[in-house]
């Protein structure tokens, strides 16, 4: 709701000479800050800017004339929407996101799931694809088997397919992409670190696979030939099997030294992406040294290296 | 004099060789500890307290979720070797139960509730080493945890203690100084200049009270000030390492003010 305070000072604005119906965005922004810095960092409870002539976006408050800071982070702005991203903070899911997630509770034909998020995501039943064909209609014999799909503890990688009134996400795993995860272990780092890819399904030549969690959970495991699945051959018994496949030791040994590699990335708070990674896996390899060395000095040997070819 | 310590001595100087108005040193430590979103170890002197923040995140009772906002929930043990006198506390302690339930409820008006509905925001605060102050430390490392958290808050609450020694006021008192004169907590929101909590468990003389409280506030913006710096070195540093990885990637995630006007 307008109050007058704000319909009043405007007139008084007008009044004071200059009348500037658009105030220019960027004459009342501290460009200088802006160019000393990069981008300029807030702290909550820092005003930002002038509520007359901004918009306030997440991260912010407005309280009387001015633009407040709630978190500490980065100020973005898109035209006059302010916004100040936080620099470490939950995920916040958008439709689309694709995301791994973690089976927490099963209800009443719906899983809950834990997604690094402020609450937990919900897989309905009608979300996900069931033994006998895609279009198969949902029967209470399916609700009655749910644990047969999903079960507690189990690891999925779904999207992000609506909210509901609360904020909560509903996710749906209807693709043959998506699904029960098995053969591979879960990293989880800052969902900051995880930039919006092309795929978030990354094949490396070292026999490894990765999904990217745009909620900041990870999934390394072995590699999958994708020869053997059609829309035809959707094959129930491997989509929601527990049973993992035979795994060789290179294969294990590729995997830990990818998810370390990850931990010690996410550590030096260095965003992800697969050029970084094989560049890391390479020098790894040349190093020779133990997988677990990673985690120690050589970890901050592989930062350098990797920062210094960038 | 009553007691046997001398607070304060001729020269104006206090047990342990600070002045009236002086504060203790405060060092803030980020580093995360294990899986927690947001995590601080604040040293006021040698009172140190370790704050975790998880959340906000899923309610682990149905019964403690609010449907409109988050449900905060505050925990505080104090180690048994953290007191002159080793002691061990249980959890059902009724001292701690008020002091968690006394922070719950500084911090309720201070973080935006209203943006995660259904969900909850667990604080554990551990404290290590006690030396006085024990709730300025505790609401100073909440602050800092729940920034470092990126939960949203409307400010900092900074807070301090004050004491009274024969119409000298003093500032950030020790557990001696503590067990001796009367003495009050203060919180306040530096940017609002708002006091958010003031609490007493001596006895003061009324005409004392505005004098300490006065003082007490003048030094949250010292403290805040303190708070700030770390939080924004914290902040530069993490987005300074984020950017050092977009250079291989060759793209700018955070978009700058700068290539805003440009384009």
């Amino acid at each position: 709701m307008l109050s007058f305070v704000s319909f009043s000072h405007q007139t008084d604005f007008s009044h004071s000479g200059s009348t500037r119906h658009h105030p220019g965005v960027d004459d009342l922004m501290d460009i200088d800050d802006f160019e000393s810095s990069g981008s300029k960092l807030t702290y909550p409870g820092e005003i930002i800017t002038s509520s007359q002539a901004f918009m306030r976006g997440h991260g912010t408050y407005v309280d009387k004339e001015d633009v407040i800071a709630s978190v500490a982070g980065t100020v973005e702005r898109v035209n006059k929407l302010v916004t100040v991203r936080a620099i470490r903070t939950r995920y916040n899911p958008e439709v689309g996101d694709l995301v791994v997630g973690r089976i927490t509770e099963v209800q009443p034909r719906r899983w809950k799931v834990d997604a690094n998020s402020r609450q937990d995501a919900i897989l309905m039943l009608s979300s996900v694809n069931l033994p006998g064909g895609v279009q198969r209609r949902k029967l209470e014999s399916d609700e009655l088997q749910m644990r047969n799909f999903f079960e507690e503890g189990d690891l999925l990688v779904a999207e992000v397919q609506a909210f509901f009134s609360d904020g909560a996400m509903s996710l749906h795993t209807r693709s043959l992409k998506y699904g029960k995860l098995r053969n591979g272990q879960l990293v989880t780092i800052p969902p900051i670190l995880v930039r919006r890819l092309k795929s978030h399904f990354i094949s490396l030549p070292c026999g490894v696979d990765l999904i990217l969690g745009l909620n900041g959970y990870i999934w390394v495991s072995k590699q999958v030939k994708n020869s053997d699945q059609g829309e035809e051959g959707f094959d129930a018994e491997a989509v929601y099997s527990n049973q993992n496949d035979d795994i060789d030791n290179a294969t294990r040994i590729a995997i830990s030294r990818i998810s370390n590699i990850i931990r010690v990335l996410a550590d030096h708070f260095i965003p992800l992406n697969d050029t970084i990674l094989l560049e890391a896996y390479e020098w790894i390899i040349e190093q020779e040294g133990e997988i677990k060395d990673l985690l120690g000095d050589a970890g901050e040997a592989l930062v350098a290296a990797v920062s210094n070819r960038g | 004099m009553a007691s046997r310590i001398e607070i304060l001595n001729d020269g104006g100087f206090r047990s342990d060789g600070r002045r009236q108005f002086e504060l203790r040193d405060i060092s803030i430590d980020f580093s995360l500890q294990g899986t927690a979103d947001g995590s601080v170890t604040i040293h006021h002197g040698l009172t140190q307290v370790l704050v975790s923040v998880f959340g906000p995140r899923e309610a682990k009772l149905r019964s403690q979720t609010i449907h409109d906002r988050a449900n905060i929930n505050v925990e505080v043990t104090v180690a048994a070797f953290s007191t002159g006198e080793r002691r061990k506390r249980s959890r059902g302690d009724k001292r701690l139960l008020e002091l968690a339930s006394t922070i719950k409820s500084t911090f309720e008006p201070v973080v935006q509730t209203h943006l995660y509905p259904r969900s909850q925001i667990d604080v554990f605060i551990q404290v290590l080493q006690l030396d006085g102050g024990l709730l300025p430390a505790c609401i100073n490392g909440t602050t800092l945890a729940l920034t470092a958290a990126g939960i949203p808050l409307f400010d900092f609450v900074c807070a301090i203690t004050g004491g009274v020694h024969s119409a000298s006021p003093m500032l950030d008192l020790t557990t001696l100084e503590e067990n001796d004169i009367p003495h009050i907590t203060v919180a306040m929101m530096p940017r609002s200049e708002q006091v958010t909590l003031v609490t007493m468990e001596t006895r003061l003389h009324v005409d004392r009270f505005e004098e300490i409280f006065r003082l007490a506030v003048d030094a949250g913006r010292v403290i805040h000030n303190e708070m700030r710096t770390a939080i924004q070195a914290r902040t530069g540093s993490l987005v300074a390492s984020l950017g050092s990885g977009q250079k291989v990637e060759g793209e700018t995630g955070v978009v700058t003010m700068m290539e805003i006007n440009e384009s």
